[in-house]
């Protein structure tokens, strides 16, 4: 059985707050649940499915109390960023097996003006906590261990966040607007060895939500018809320490799944959401979908590659999390949101890729470098 | 032995007891699978790789080199250096590099096993021979 086909995308919300001082974090959940509905026509009691995350106060049993929500399907896998992207997998293997007709998926939290809730330790806890392993350091491991095997250069990380800055000045939501040169990335403060401030995403309060459905139900409302044509997901980590190698990601398996499920390759897509928490995130991240060789990505990404209009390969053209937003330091779920905009034909203007009838959302989630999941789906305009 | 930073203290548990009792002797101890042969780090009674419960401790040189590195510019304790260690035994395990120059360290520098106090056993990092 495959979902290929199975479930369509018929709301997306993303909050365009980046700082909520005045709102509670099941409030945004709220918020984003009640955008996405109202974007696809639907109304609460239509919900028979439901996704979260960590980010949910209380995880899914307090979130479908406080939302009033009936449902008859839930699911609150946690990796990290990506978790969202593993929920729209989830969400079409449900719609596939009838257990849930439309599915909301919500994502909502306040990095910027509340407390995160501490990452979950597990088995190796005593053997690592002291050496202070945080998002900046683990993802500067894997960049220190690329630049090394490969030759890759802070110059072409750089060309990333370029091409996510001259996107965001098109975002009036972006948190930061402002186009910015090689130059500029490579003058920003050395955060953790060798990524630099403007190699690392914005952190902001916010959410988005997803609504998933039927393809009865899909055709019955009025967006454009946008669907999950593939899915994949994958775990990675040091394993007992055997053959380390931090120059990819679980996404050398997700991405193959997903392209299989889809059958397309990364030489169709039109448009790629790519998780952009450092710009090594997204180098690695190509190379591992296939849309480069290993070790090549530094080439690829370089030279206005992934720039709307400009490049072979238009990414993240909302800003993404390294220019716009990225709530909740979790990624996921806005890399969705974006690709059904260009799918929908609903991107600015000035970034829209023409004709976009294929897509990528890609991410990982957890710590790349130590342990993290990968998820990537295949979406395509009907 | 003396430290600055004031480090968390190890837990333990049955299963790697064995391990932070050795550490307070100095010595620091892999994992070893008699079933397949294969060495990994940190501890587990069951085999990661073939799923025996044949494993056995073994003592480490504490000689390894660098995988990987970053060093982290800012924290509220100065800054520090995480990396990866390639045992010479052939486990990697994450690690912070001490009472060196962290301005210098190098993918594939020879490092070795230095153990920091903790309220409990004491933790092992590693430092350039």
């Amino acid at each position: 059985m495959s979902i290929k086909g199975k479930a369509y995308l018929a709301g997306i919300y993303e909050h365009p707050t980046r700082h909520a001082p005045d709102k509670s974090t099941s409030q945004l959940h709220a918020e984003v649940a009640k955008g996405a509905l109202e974007d696809a026509g639907l109304s609460k009691a239509d919900i028979d499915g439901y996704f979260c995350a960590g980010d949910a106060p209380g995880g899914v049993m307090a979130m479908v109390d406080y939302l009033g929500l009936k449902v008859r399907h839930f699911d609150s896998t946690d990796t990290g960023g990506c978790s969202y992207l593993v929920h729209l997998g989830h969400a079409a293997e449900a719609i596939a097996a009838g257990k849930c007709s439309i599915a909301l998926i919500t994502l909502a939290g306040k990095p910027r003006t509340g407390a995160m809730p501490p990452r979950a330790t597990g088995a190796e806890v005593d053997f690592e906590a002291a050496y202070g392993a945080t998002t900046h350091n683990v993802y500067g491991m894997c960049a220190m261990r690329h630049m090394h095997e490969f030759g890759t250069t802070s110059e072409q990380l750089a060309w990333i966040k370029v091409a996510a800055s001259h996107h965001a000045q098109y975002n009036p939501h972006a948190m930061l607007k402002e186009v910015v040169t090689v130059e500029d990335v490579l003058n920003s403060p050395m955060i953790s060895d060798p990524l630099h401030r403007m190699d690392c995403c914005v952190v902001t309060d916010g959410g988005g939500a997803l609504i998933v459905t039927t393809e009865a139900i899909a055709k019955s409302l009025k967006k454009p018809l946008v669907r999950m044509i593939g899915h994949g997901e994958a775990l990675k980590g040091p394993r007992g320490g055997k053959d380390l190698n931090l120059t990819y990601s679980a996404g050398v398996w997700s991405g193959p799944r997903a392209f299989e499920e889809a059958g397309v390759t990364p030489k169709d897509i039109k448009y790629a959401s790519i998780y952009d928490s450092f710009t090594i995130t997204v180098l690695m991240q190509l190379e591992d979908l296939g849309f480069c060789k290993k070790g090549e990505g530094g080439k690829f990404v370089a030279d206005g590659n992934l720039i709307s209009g400009v490049g072979k390969l238009p990414f993240n053209t909302d800003g993404g999390g390294l220019c716009s937003n990225h709530p909740v330091n979790r990624g996921g779920m806005t890399k969705i949101i974006e690709a059904v905009r260009q799918l929908r034909g609903e991107a600015h203007p000035k970034v829209q890729v023409p004709n976009c009838d294929l897509a990528v959302a890609h991410g990982t989630g957890g710590l790349l470098g130590v342990r993290h999941a990968a998820s990537t789906c295949i979406l395509e305009r009907v | 032995m003396d430290n600055p930073v004031k480090y968390p203290t190890p837990q333990g548990n049955p299963e790697t007891k064995h391990f932070w009792d050795q550490a307070v002797e100095g010595k620091l101890l892999i994992k070893r699978c008699t079933a397949c042969g294969e060495a990994h780090y940190f501890p587990r009674a069951i085999c990661p790789f073939c799923f025996s419960d044949k494993t056995v401790w073994e003592e480490s040189s504490g000689e390894g080199e660098i995988y990987t590195f970053s060093l982290m510019r800012k924290s509220a304790t100065g800054p520090y250096a995480i990396g990866y260690v390639t045992l010479k035994e052939g486990p990697s395990l994450l690690t912070n590099f001490v009472d060196c120059d962290q301005t210098k360290l190098k993918i594939g520098q020879k490092v070795k096993v230095v153990f920091k106090t903790t309220d409990g056993p004491p933790l092992p990092f590693f430092t350039p021979v």
